[in-house]
């Protein structure tokens, strides 16, 4: 790296105002540049981004799918398994509860960190394709959440609400997708979007197996810039900036969910 | 009114808690069509469970349940497609929170009965109009009293043109204001034809509107008859008892 060559292209650049600033705010100033404009090192950053994005967003689709599965195959167990006489219904449903609690323990029992390692380089070690392992990693990790989450909301729901729709001659699958699934959504909400912000700040780890997420490309323009406190401040305040933008919009179709019943 | 049996019960007992609790002991019932069937009894007496078992909402322990000649306890029956037919109205309403009350009414012929969305919304304003609430039909349920509630369950119930209706307990949880408005539309449904059992407290409906009254005790079925005998001339000591307290 050609210090005095940053050097010449900051003096060329830089307005002059800047030059004549105090020193510490001089300073800054000349570490953002090296960190930001200088070898459009920004675009590292905008990949990063980028890259989290798309791998929270997937990830979350992933989790959510799973973890409605997970929970249905949980609260059916718990309904109609139990006290029944033996049959293939039963047996298969006892066995994807029993493979949903195994599920649920070793996910939750060990690190995200530990299992995308695993995912990509044990159980996908034949692909380099680190998106594809990180949306794995992280929708099933998320989906061991999102599934309790979910239970809870079901089990909030008055038990007469599934009479009622039972009574009317839907089955079990029927007045679960009209009658109880959308209401106990509604109920989870909160918690879902503190899921999906947990969700969003754990990708962070993706850069341990060579996922060029927000993090990591914050830590390459590190190595690049000798500079630590501008690229990952950036990092910080950008992640943060996306919390709060979701947290904002969350609240927003929340509300709008919560006037279909006043 | 015919003396066909829409729905027979026949043995009909039903445990809780593994045994421990005993809620029918054994009844043995039929409703024809047409009839309109109240059924009284101290709390606990089992009249709630036993109308529950007629749709299979809950399930007997012992003992069959027949609809239209059908036996609906076996497990081979299609039990859906028998719960169409026999509408049921609850304690706490049990309305959708998250529909309107026209969605509430239209969901389940829409899906069930493959009515097109223009067809179940007709009649579903059809049958609005009846119990004097066209004009709630876009409002949600909270926005309603528990009267208009309770009106709305009933219609609700009757937009999947059942066989039979299943009122449990239906103004118990209601204002006592209210409670006229629910009586006065299953009085008119009765009238109207419609084969019903009703479990309740309200004694002056049992009287006037009911066809045959059950008098229920420790889930069994003490006494039965029509409603000018049981309420003047009972002939059981519980039955005399629980009257006393009530009347």
């Amino acid at each position: 790296m050609n210090q005095s060559a940053v050097m010449q292209e900051w003096l060329a650049t830089a307005p002059d105002w800047i030059l004549s600033l105090p020193k510490w705010a001089y300073d800054q100033c000349y570490a953002f540049f090296k960190s930001f404009i200088y070898d459009d090192r920004y675009l590292i950053f905008v990949k990063g981004l980028g890259n989290t994005l798309k791998l929270t967003f997937l990830a979350l689709l992933l989790g959510i799918a799973l973890g409605v599965v997970v929970a249905l195959v949980r609260v059916s167990w718990d309904k109609y398994g139990a006290g029944q006489p033996l049959s293939p219904g039963k047996f298969l449903l006892g066995l994807a509860n029993a493979v949903s609690k195994v599920y649920l323990t070793v996910i939750r029992g060990t690190p995200v960190v530990v299992q995308i390692m695993i995912i990509f380089f044990v159980i996908m070690a034949n692909s380099n394709n680190k998106m594809f392992a990180g949306v794995v990693a992280f929708g099933v990790n998320s989906g061991a959440y999102v599934a309790e989450i979910i239970r809870g909301g079901i089990m909030s729901i008055e038990g007469g609400q599934f009479e009622a729709g039972r009574s009317l001659g839907f089955g079990y699958t029927q007045t679960m997708w009209y009658i109880i699934l959308p209401q106990a959504f509604k109920v989870v909400l909160p918690t879902l979007v503190n899921e999906f912000i947990v969700l969003l700040k754990e990708t962070a780890v993706a850069g341990y197996v060579g996922l060029t997420d927000l993090t990591r490309a914050a830590n390459i323009i590190r190595g690049v810039s000798y500079q630590d406190f501008m690229p990952l401040l950036g990092a910080a305040a950008v992640y943060l900036i996306m919390v709060m933008f979701f947290t904002w919009l969350m609240g927003k179709l929340e509300r709008r969910l919560r006037t279909s019943e006043h | 009114m015919s003396t066909e049996a829409i729905i027979r019960v026949e043995g009909l007992e039903k445990h809780f808690a593994g045994g421990a609790i005993k809620a029918l002991t054994g009844v043995d019932l039929q409703i024809a069509r047409g009839e309109v069937l109240v059924i009284i009894g101290p709390s606990g007496s089992g009249k709630s469970t036993l109308l529950r078992c007629l749709n299979l909402l809950e399930t007997p322990t012992h003992g069959r349940v027949f609809f239209e000649g059908a036996d609906i306890t076996d497990p081979k029956a299609d039990i859906n497609l028998h719960r169409r037919k026999m509408g049921m109205v609850f304690q706490h309403f049990n309305l959708f929170p998250h529909m309107t009350v026209l969605r509430n009414m239209t969901l389940a012929p829409m899906k069930l009965l493959h009515r097109s969305p223009a067809e179940a919304e007709s009649e579903a304003r059809a049958l609005l109009a009846r119990v004097g609430l066209s004009d709630r039909a876009d409002a949600y349920p909270s926005q309603l009293s528990g009267g208009q509630k309770q009106r709305v369950a009933i219609v609700r119930a009757l937009s999947m043109n059942p066989e039979v209706m299943l009122f449990d307990e239906p103004t118990s949880a209601l204002d006592p204001e209210m409670v006229g408005e629910v009586l006065d539309v299953m009085k008119q449904l009765a009238l109207d034809g419609m084969t019903m059992a009703v479990v309740t407290h309200e004694m002056g409906f049992a009287r006037e509107v009911g066809d045959r009254v059950v008098f229920m005790d420790g889930g069994a079925i003490v006494e039965e008859g029509v409603p000018e005998r049981i309420f003047s001339a009972p002939t059981h000591q519980r039955t005399k008892d629980f009257l006393s307290k009530v009347l």
